[in-house]
C-alpha cells in the first residue's frame, strides 16, 4: 500500500541552556530536590512579576541566525491560559503572533545522499511548566515546580517532512545544532530536548492535508521514528477501513508501542491567548544582532563541507564526525598531530574510538583517551613501527590503561618487524617445521600461501611488516 | 446581546468557577447587560488604529543578567500550601 | 495631635515633640474606637508597630532615621507584607500570609513608617464602594449610612478619620481618587511605572498603579517621594529619577493653562458638585492660571473599553488561585477539577466571578477581536486624545465623580450603575496619566472632589497646582464630626 504519503510537522521544545530561568533568578539545575529551585515568581504567588533573562533573548537570536531566518525587531509575550496544576500561574508565558525566529530553513541529507530542505516556521521563546509525580502517593498527584519557569525555545517545523525517517534526520539535524551553538545540553533522558509530533496522511497526488493527530512529548530519536510509523499505519488503516482520523492529541506509550488518545486534554481548548502586561515588547537592533553574528561557532553544514576539501574525506564520514562540536573537535585536534593521515584519523574516530565509546557509554569529551593520545598510535601506524592489525591491540591496552601508544609498544615489544633478515630467519624455520605443506605449495596448491603468512605471523607475534613478509615468500617458497 | 444559559456554563467551566443551578440566571442577566455595555465600543471608528497594550509610550522590555539570585526557601513558601508532603504541592490524581 | 498633617507629625518627630510610641498609641486607640463603626482595617498590627515605633524613636533620638521616621501608616490590604497577612478583602486569601515585602512596603519601611495595620478594601480592588470586602464593607466616615468609595476605601475613610495620617491605595480605574473623593481627602494616582508594582498583588496590570492617599497634596507628595522609583523587579517600572516632589510646591500658578473637560460635565453630574468644581476652577484663576475648555471626543468610550481591559486581564490574573500552593482550598475535592472550581468558587465572591467571566469571555475564541482588540484600539484612541489636549493645556481638571458619596447597597444590584461610577477616572488609567483627587468643597454636605490630571510623569505639576490651591482653601482639613 504505497497510496498514501506521510505529512510530518515537529515541533522541538529545547530547554535553553541559561543558568537562571526566563522570567526568574531560580536555578535551573536538572535532579534538585522537589520544589527547593521553584521562587516566588515560579511558583505564580500573588504579587510577582516576570523579568526576562537576557541570557534567553541572547540564544534565540543565535538559534535564528544558525537556521537563516527572521530575527524579529520587536517580539511580544503571551499569556497562554489553560488551568493545569503543573501550571502555576494558569497561564503560561510564550510568545504567540509575534515570535522572535521566523522563516527559517534547516538542511537534512536524506537516505540516499540528497540533501532536503525543511523549512522553519518559527522558534519561540517560552517558559517550560513543573512535573506532576503519581507514584506511591496513592489516590494523589504531587506536583514538583522546579522545571517551572525553565526556559524553553519552540522550534517549530513546516509540514514538510515526508516519513518517520525524515523527521529523525531533522530532529537530529536540530540536535545536533543546539549543541554547536551551545544553546542546549540535548540531553533527551533529562527531557532537555523532546518533541511533539503533527503527523496526518493523505492520497498520493493531493494537496490537502489530512487530518492529523499531534504526539506529544517523544523523548528520544528511536520514539520519534517508532511513534510516527505506528500513528502512520494507525491512521491509513483507519481510513481504509471506513473510519475517519479526527484532531487529537495522543501520547506514545513505548513500552506498548502504541499511541494512544489522552483524554484528559481532550477537552478543545480555547487558551485565551493575549500579551503580557507584566512583559514589554522586546527590541532587538541590528547591532545586537551583528554582535551576536560575530560570536556564532562555524556551523555543522559549513564545518563538514570543509572537512570534504581540507581533509579529503568523503560526504558522508564529514556528517558524521560532524554530527557533534566535540566529535568534530576531537577529530580536528588529532588532525592537528598526525596532519598527514586526515582518513586514517576519520577511521579511527569513527570506528575503533566511537565503539569503544558506546560500549563504555562515555561520551567524546569523557577525557578517557585524548586526542593526542590516539595521534600517538596514529603516528606508529603512518611510520610503519606497528601495523593495523596490532594498533587495534594497542587501542585497547591504551584505552584500558591509559598509557601512551609509544610506552606500550616498547613495553610489550609490539614494534614491526622490518629487518629482512630477521624475517627471512623466520620463515626459515617455518619453512623446516612445515615439509609436507611446503611440497603441496611447490606442487601447485598456491592456497597454501596464506597458510604460510599466517605461521610466520604467528611465530613473530604479528609483528612482521606485512609487506616485506609478502614479498620474502613469494621469493623463498617457490624454493 | 443575551447570552445563553449554556454560554455562560461554559464560560464559568473554562474559568474554573462553579455556579450553582439557582445563580445562573442572574450570571446570565448580569453579564449579558455588561455584553450589551462594552459593545457600545463597536461604534468606535478604530480603522488603521494600533491596538495599545500599554499605557507608556515607547517602552520596552529590559533584560536581566543570567544568575541565580534565589535560593532554596521551600519551608517558607510551603506554609501557606494547603496540602504538601514531601515537599511536593498535593492534588487529587491527575489522570493521564 | 491626630488633626496634624502627617508634614506636621514628621516635623515634630524629628524634633522629638513627640515621640512615635506616643503618636502610634494614639492613632491605635482611634483605629479601635472607630473599627465596629468604619471597619477600615482587616488587620491591625499593633505589637509589631508599637516594636517599630520604639525602634524609630531610637533612631530619632540618635540623629538618625528616614524622613518618614516613625509616622504612623496603613496599607492597602493588596500590598504584600511579610508575616502579615494578606488578603485581598477576598475569602480566597482569608489566611494568607506573604513571606516577602512588596517595594512600595520595604521602601516605607527604610523611610521609617511605622504601619499599623492593613486596609480594608473591595475584594482584589474589584468595585467602587468596598462593599464587595469579603470582610464586610468600610464606612463612610462622614455618614455611616454611606459607602467610602473603592477600592480604595479602607486607605480613604481611615485618612478622613485621622486613623492614620496617610496610607497607600491603589488605582485601576479610580480606585484611589474615587473614595478620595468620597470621603474628602486627597489622593495621587502616579503615572503608570512610577511606582512598582512588585508585591502588588494585580488586578489588572496594564491598568494598576500604586499611590497614596493622605490630608493633603503636600502629604502626599511627601510619601510618594519616598514610594516611587524604579524597581528592576517590576518589566513595567520606569527607569528614571524622582524629582523632589516637595522641592516645587510653592511654584506659582501664574501663567498655568488648565483644560476643563467639556465631557466631565455633560451628564449625570451632580449640580451641587459641578458648583464646588467650578468655585475651585475659579481658585486657579485667581492664582493666576488660565482656564478653558477642552474637548476629549473619545472620553465616552472609556468605560466600555475599560470594562473589556481589565476583566480580561484580571481573568488571567486570578487563575492562579487555584487552591493548590496558597489560598482557599475547598474541602475534600472529589477530583481536580472540582478542586479548582469549587476552591475558586467558594474563595471568590459575585463581583470577582463576575469580572473574570467577563475577561474570560472577552479573550475568548471568536470575541477576541471584537472586544479585546477594540478596546486596545479605543485605548490608543483615548490616549491620542489627551495628547492633543495635552499639546495645548498643562494640565486637565473636572470632577472626580458624578456625584457624592452614595447610600450602602444603593448600587450592588446593578453592575453597570456601579462602573458608571469611575467615569471621569477610568481615562486616566487607560492612557497611563497622573491624576490626582483634591477636596474642593461639600455637595449637600457631602465631601466633593476635584480632579486633576496631567501628561506622563508631571507628578510635581499636579502636586504643586494641588497644594498651591490647599493653601487658599481649607476643605483638605475637615475632619467629619464624628472624629473632629
Amino acid at each position: 500500500m504505497s497510496a498514501w504519503e506521510t505529512v510530518i510537522g515537529l515541533e522541538i521544545h529545547a530547554q535553553l541552556a541559561t543558568r537562571s530561568k526566563i522570567f526568574s533568578g531560580a536555578a535551573t539545575a536538572y535532579g534538585a530536590v522537589p520544589n527547593s529551585q521553584a521562587c516566588l515568581v515560579d511558583l505564580g504567588y500573588p504579587g510577582v512579576l516576570p523579568v526576562l533573562n537576557a541570557e534567553v533573548v541572547r540564544m534565540a537570536v543565535r538559534f535564528g541566525l544558525a537556521i537563516d531566518a527572521r530575527i524579529a525587531r520587536q517580539s511580544v509575550f503571551a499569556r497562554k491560559n489553560y488551568f493545569y496544576p503543573d501550571l502555576p500561574k494558569g497561564y503560561q508565558i510564550s510568545q504567540y503572533e509575534l515570535p522572535i525566529v521566523a522563516a527559517g530553513a534547516i538542511e537534512i541529507v536524506l537516505e540516499d545522499g540528497t540533501v532536503k530542505r525543511i523549512g522553519v516556521t518559527r522558534a519561540h521563546l517560552e517558559e517550560d511548566a513543573g512535573k506532576s509525580l503519581h507514584e506511591g502517593l496513592g489516590a494523589l498527584t504531587g506536583i514538583d515546580l522546579n522545571r517551572a519557569g525553565t526556559p524553553l525555545i519552540e522550534i517549530v517545523s513546516e509540514p514538510e517532512l515526508r516519513s518517520a525517517k525524515e523527521a529523525v534526520a531533522y530532529m537530529k539535524k536540530v540536535h545536533t545544532l543546539v549543541r554547536y551553538l551551545e544553546i542546549c545540553d540535548g540531553n533527551m533522558q533529562e527531557g532537555s530536548f523532546r518533541c511533539d509530533a503533527n503527523v496526518s496522511v493523505r492520497p498520493v497526488g493531493t494537496e490537502k492535508f489530512g487530518t492529523r493527530a499531534e504526539i506529544k512529548n517523544i523523548n528520544s530519536f528511536r520514539y520519534v521514528e517508532k511513534a510516527i510509523q505506528y500513528e502512520v499505519a494507525r491512521q491509513i488503516e483507519l481510513i481504509e477501513s471506513g473510519g475517519k482520523v479526527v484532531q487529537e492529541t495522543r501520547l506514545w506509550d513505548p513500552d506498548k508501542g502504541e499511541t494512544r488518545s489522552m483524554r484528559s486534554k481532550e477537552e478543545a481548548n480555547d487558551y485565551r491567548y493575549f500579551p503580557d502586561p507584566d512583559l514589554l515588547p522586546l527590541e532587538i537592533d541590528e547591532a545586537y544582532i551583528e554582535a551576536v553574528r560575530a560570536a556564532l561557532p562555524e556551523l555543522p553544514d559549513a564545518k563538514a563541507a570543509r572537512f570534504v576539501c581540507e581533509y579529503g574525506l568523503s560526504a558522508y564520514d564529514a556528517l558524521v564526525l560532524t554530527a557533534s562540536r566535540d566529535l568534530a573537535d576531537y577529530y580536528e585536534a588529532v588532525v592537528r598531530a598526525v596532519p598527514t593521515q586526515p582518513k586514517l584519523a576519520a577511521n579511527w574516530v569513527m570506528g575503533e574510538l566511537s565503539a569503544a565509546l558506546n560500549k563504555d557509554g562515555l561520551e567524546i569529551d569523557s577525557g578517557r583517551l585524548s586526542a593526542e593520545g590516539l595521534a600517538g598510535l596514529l603516528a606508529r601506524i603512518a611510520d610503519e613501527t606497528i601495523s593495523g592489525k596490532i594498533a587495534k591491540d594497542v587501542f585497547e591496552a591504551m584505552w584500558a590503561s591509559g598509557e601512551s601508544a609509544d610506552a606500550l609498544i616498547e613495553a610489550k615489544g609490539l614494534k614491526q618487524i622490518t629487518d629482512t633478515g630477521a624475517i627471512e630467519q623466520a620463515i626459515d624455520a617455518v619453512m623446516a617445521k612445515n615439509p609436507a605443506q611446503l611440497a603441496e605449495f611447490r606442487a601447485g596448491k598456491d592456497k597454501l600461501f596464506g597458510f604460510f603468512v599466517g605461521q610466520v605471523m604467528k611465530a613473530t607475534q604479528g609483528k612482521a611488516n606485512p609487506a616485506q613478509l609478502n614479498e620474502l615468500l613469494k621469493k623463498k617458497l617457490p624454493g | 446581546m443575551a447570552l445563553t444559559r449554556e454560554q455562560v456554563e461554559n464560560i464559568a467551566h473554562l474559568a474554573r468557577l462553579e455556579l450553582e443551578p439557582a445563580q445562573i440566571p442572574r450570571f446570565q442577566q448580569n453579564l449579558s447587560s455588561i455584553v450589551d455595555f462594552i459593545g457600545e465600543l463597536e461604534r468606535a471608528q478604530t480603522a488603521g488604529v494600533p491596538p495599545m497594550a500599554h499605557p507608556l509610550p515607547g517602552l520596552t522590555q529590559r533584560l536581566r543578567a543570567d544568575a541565580v539570585t534565589e535560593t532554596d526557601e521551600r519551608e517558607l513558601y510551603q506554609k501557606n500550601a494547603p496540602q504538601v508532603a514531601a515537599g511536593l504541592y498535593l492534588v487529587p490524581k491527575v489522570i493521564e | 495631635m491626630y488633626r496634624q498633617t502627617l508634614t506636621q507629625l514628621a516635623a515634630e518627630l524629628r524634633a522629638r515633640r513627640v515621640s512615635s510610641v506616643e503618636l502610634v498609641r494614639a492613632f491605635l486607640a482611634r483605629i479601635e474606637a472607630s473599627q465596629s463603626t468604619l471597619n477600615a482595617f482587616v488587620t491591625v498590627t499593633a505589637e509589631q508597630a508599637l516594636a517599630q515605633a520604639e525602634a524609630a524613636d531610637r533612631a530619632l533620638g540618635a540623629g538618625r532615621g528616614g524622613p518618614l521616621e516613625g509616622v504612623p501608616f496603613g496599607h492597602k490590604d493588596l500590598f504584600c507584607t511579610a508575616g502579615v497577612r494578606t488578603t485581598c478583602g477576598s475569602r480566597m486569601l482569608e489566611n494568607f500570609i506573604s513571606p516577602y515585602d512588596a517595594t512600595v512596603v520595604s521602601r516605607l519601611k527604610a523611610a521609617g513608617a511605622v504601619m499599623l495595620g492593613k486596609l480594608n478594601m473591595d475584594e482584589f480592588a474589584m468595585g467602587s464602594s468596598n462593599e464587595t470586602s469579603y470582610f464586610g464593607p468600610v464606612r463612610n466616615p462622614w455618614n455611616p449610612a454611606l459607602v467610602p468609595g473603592g477600592s480604595s476605601g479602607g486607605s480613604a475613610a481611615a485618612v478622613a478619620a485621622r486613623l492614620l495620617p496617610a496610607a497607600t491605595a491603589t488605582d485601576t480605574g479610580g480606585s484611589i481618587r474615587q473614595p478620595a473623593a468620597f470621603c474628602g481627602v486627597t489622593g495621587i494616582k502616579p503615572t503608570y511605572g512610577r511606582v512598582s508594582r512588585y508585591g502588588m498583588i494585580a488586578f489588572a496590570s496594564s491598568l494598576d498603579q500604586g499611590g497614596v492617599i493622605a490630608a493633603s497634596a503636600e502629604d502626599t507628595a511627601r510619601v510618594l517621594r519616598e514610594m516611587a522609583g524604579f524597581d528592576p523587579r517590576d518589566s513595567t517600572s520606569v527607569d528614571a529619577p524622582v524629582p523632589d516632589y516637595l522641592a516645587g510646591l510653592e511654584q506659582s500658578l501664574s501663567g498655568l493653562k488648565i483644560g476643563v473637560l467639556k465631557e466631565f460635565f455633560d451628564t449625570g453630574l451632580d449640580p451641587a458638585y459641578e458648583r464646588c468644581v467650578r468655585e475651585a476652577l475659579a481658585v486657579f484663576e485667581r492664582l493666576g492660571a488660565s482656564v478653558r475648555e477642552v474637548s476629549l471626543p473619545n472620553i465616552p468610550l472609556s468605560v466600555p473599553a475599560y470594562y473589556v481591559v481589565a476583566p480580561a486581564e484580571c481573568s488571567s490574573n486570578l487563575a492562579r488561585y487555584d487552591g493548590v500552593r496558597f489560598g482557599h482550598r475547598c474541602a475534600e475535592a472529589r477530583d481536580l477539577e472540582d478542586l479548582y472550581k469549587r476552591s475558586r468558587s467558594e474563595g471568590f465572591g459575585a463581583e470577582v466571578k463576575r469580572r473574570i467571566m467577563t475577561g474570560t469571555y472577552v479573550l475568548s475564541a471568536g470575541y477576541y477581536d471584537a472586544y479585546y482588540l477594540k478596546a486596545q484600539r479605543v485605548r490608543r484612541l483615548i490616549t491620542s486624545d489627551f495628547a492633543r489636549a495635552f499639546g495645548e493645556v498643562d494640565l486637565l481638571m473636572g470632577p472626580t465623580t458624578p456625584t457624592p458619596a452614595f447610600e450602602l447597597g444603593a448600587k450592588v444590584a446593578d453592575p453597570i450603575t456601579m462602573y458608571l461610577n469611575d467615569i471621569y477616572t477610568i481615562s486616566a488609567n487607560l492612557a497611563g496619566l497622573p491624576a490626582m483627587s483634591v477636596p474642593c468643597g461639600f455637595a449637600a454636605g457631602l465631601p466633593a472632589g476635584l480632579q486633576i490630571i496631567g501628561p506622563h510623569f508631571a507628578e510635581a505639576r499636579l502636586l504643586n497646582a494641588a497644594h498651591r490651591y490647599q493653601r487658599e482653601t481649607d476643605w483638605h482639613l475637615r475632619i467629619p464630626e464624628a472624629y473632629a
